[in-house]
């Protein structure tokens, strides 16, 4: 780890002022990625602002209807929160999926949406990497690419958003709430990531010294029939191969609404609206589920040793479908 | 262990020249007692336990939040100290494997661990134990298997897993009744 100074930001236009009299310096909240980082010294700030002590850890109702989570609320905490519990248990079941129980205690809201790929091109500062050092290469295209992704890729990089959370948020329509030097902007989640194009070192569309300040969720009726389905190497602790967030509100066995949101394929959570509007108004059926796997996964593009995800996101897709449809 | 990490950090300095920085002032209480630090601001809280204040019952094992055996207490929740600093932590309360027993009574958790055998090398026995004691705080665990979800970060390469769930269950039921 290189050396670097502290500041402790007292609150969100401390960490913002602080930001934007720094160079070099990254934000620091649960600690859980950054600091994991930094000890491989992909990461090297000069300067840390922590959040970590800002009062931005409440979980509220908004005005219509919705929910309101704290950036600094740790996932612990927003996963256990009765009305997320009760009102949004998709979101509940995907961070709990994540991680370990004391990452969970540590790791932050804000900080889980900027968890950076678990490439492990990225991690090891020996080979080439377009995502840590712009225009040296990307080993993982034509190199052992089993946990990379098979949608949305460039040829510069192929690597994965590697968060739970993130998927399930991509799924509820999630708004982010940022606060940065030109003052406060909201983002609709579907475009807070971004996918790797020519600029892979990019994660996201936030600028420098733009601090998350909330989560908001609206409502929905999409308490009933809900799972994330993550499929990985080991049962516990592990990232996903592949993972489905999925929703549904039923009529008798008519669908009024469904969300689908992918995890593990793709620099971004991976969601098509326009294959989940086909399905409105339509049966839920393994044959209509099958239908709108294919368009999920009709632009995908294996790599060699992640290929088998194609096929492995069309059946955990049907899969976490039909488990959903039946649950009441 | 303090005059010997001084030396081992002196000769560190002169080998490696690292940037100096100045060193902040961090209070911890660890187990009831207060304690001053000046240290520099990427020490993280395993390191600051271990050599800095000498409580070497906190295991560091991949130093990546990998691993779980340097979790500790904060405020009573249970979080990997490899995966934090020391100076973040400032003025909370720290309880590492070292506090939780009342003098020479072993704290339930641990009579249950050695009731059960649930350790063979040792090497991750008090993050298991500290991470038990976690999870019966947060109360979330309600059979087996999802006191084994709850404990899954926690490594034990000599597989002691099942004598571990077995004490964890054993101060559930005295907790319960
Ligand atoms: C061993 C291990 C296993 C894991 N397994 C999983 C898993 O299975 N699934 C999963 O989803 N995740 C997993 N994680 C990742 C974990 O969820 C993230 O590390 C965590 O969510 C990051 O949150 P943090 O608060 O600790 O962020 P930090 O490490 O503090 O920060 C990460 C980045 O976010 C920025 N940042 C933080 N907060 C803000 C804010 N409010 N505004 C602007 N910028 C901000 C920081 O500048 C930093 O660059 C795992 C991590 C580890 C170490
Ligand atoms: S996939 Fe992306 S992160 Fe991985 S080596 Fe290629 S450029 Fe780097
Ligand atoms: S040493 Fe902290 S988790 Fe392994
Ligand atoms: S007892 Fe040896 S690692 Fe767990």
């Amino acid at each position: 780890m290189n050396t670097f100074s502290y500041t402790r930001a007292n609150d969100v236009a401390d960490a913002v002022q602080n930001g934007s009299v720094k160079t070099n310096f990254k934000f620091i909240a649960g600690g859980t990625n950054l600091l994991d980082l930094m000890k491989e010294n992909v990461e090297r700030p000069d300067h840390l602002i922590d959040l970590s002590r800002i009062t931005l850890k409440e979980i509220e109702d908004t005005a219509d209807g919705g929910l309101r989570l704290g950036a600094l609320a740790t996932n612990a905490n927003t996963a256990y929160n009765q009305k997320v519990e009760e009102r949004y248990p998709l979101l509940s079941k995907a961070i709990l999926a994540g991680a370990s129980p004391q990452l969970r205690n540590m790791a932050t809201n804000g900080g889980n949406l900027f968890q950076r790929t678990r490439c492990y091109y990225f991690y090891d500062l020996a080979t080439p990497c377009n995502k840590r050092e712009p225009g040296s290469g990307c080993s993982a295209i034509n190199g052992y690419n089993r946990i990379h992704a098979i949608l949305g890729t460039s040829e510069h990089c192929i690597a994965t958003h590697p968060s739970d959370m993130c998927v399930a948020l991509a799924a509820l329509d999630a708004k982010v709430n940022v606060t940065g030097i030109h003052g406060e902007k909201v983002i609709d989640f579907a475009d807070f990531h971004r996918l790797p194009g020519d600029q892979p070192q990019f994660d996201n569309i936030l600028e420098p010294g733009d601090v998350v300040t909330s989560l908001d969720l609206p409502k929905n009726n999409l308490s009933k029939h809900v799972t994330y389905l993550k499929l990985r190497d080991r049962q516990s602790y592990a990232f996903a191969i592949v993972s489905v967030a999925a929703a549904l509100e039923l009529d008798g066995d008519v669908i009024k609404d469904i969300r689908v949101a992918l995890g593990g394929v793709a620099h971004k959570p991976w969601r098509i609206k326009s294959a989940e509007i086909a399905l409105i108004g339509k049966a839920a059926t393994v044959e209509n589920f099958k239908v709108l796997a294919e368009n999920l996964l009709a632009d995908a593009k294996g790599f060699g040793s992640n290929t088998f995800k194609i096929e492995l996101a069309k059946r955990a897709i049907v899969r976490a479908l039909t488990e959903v449809a039946k649950a009441i | 262990m303090l005059d010997f990490f001084k030396q081992a950090s002196g000769s560190h300095e002169t080998t490696l020249a690292p940037p100096p920085a100045e060193p902040a002032e961090v209070r911890l209480n660890i187990n009831g007692q207060q304690h001053t630090l000046q240290i520099a601001p990427w020490v993280s809280l395993l390191d600051a336990l271990r050599e800095y204040i000498g409580f070497t019952g906190t295991k560091k094992g991949c130093d990546h939040g990998q691993c779980g055996a340097c979790t500790v207490l904060v405020d009573g929740v249970r979080i990997n100290s490899c995966m934090t600093l020391a100076i973040m932590r400032d003025g909370q309360e720290i309880t590492t494997i070292e506090g939780l027993s009342h003098g020479k009574e072993l704290h339930p958790m641990q009579k249950a661990f050695i009731d059960h055998d649930a350790f063979q090398c040792g090497y991750c026995t008090p993050g298991q134990i500290c991470s038990a004691v976690g999870l019966i705080n947060e109360g979330k665990a309600n059979n087996l298997e999802d006191i084994k979800e709850l404990m899954s970060g926690n490594i034990c390469r000599c597989g002691a897993y099942t004598n571990i769930n077995a004490a964890i269950i054993q101060v559930k039921g005295e907790v319960q009744s």
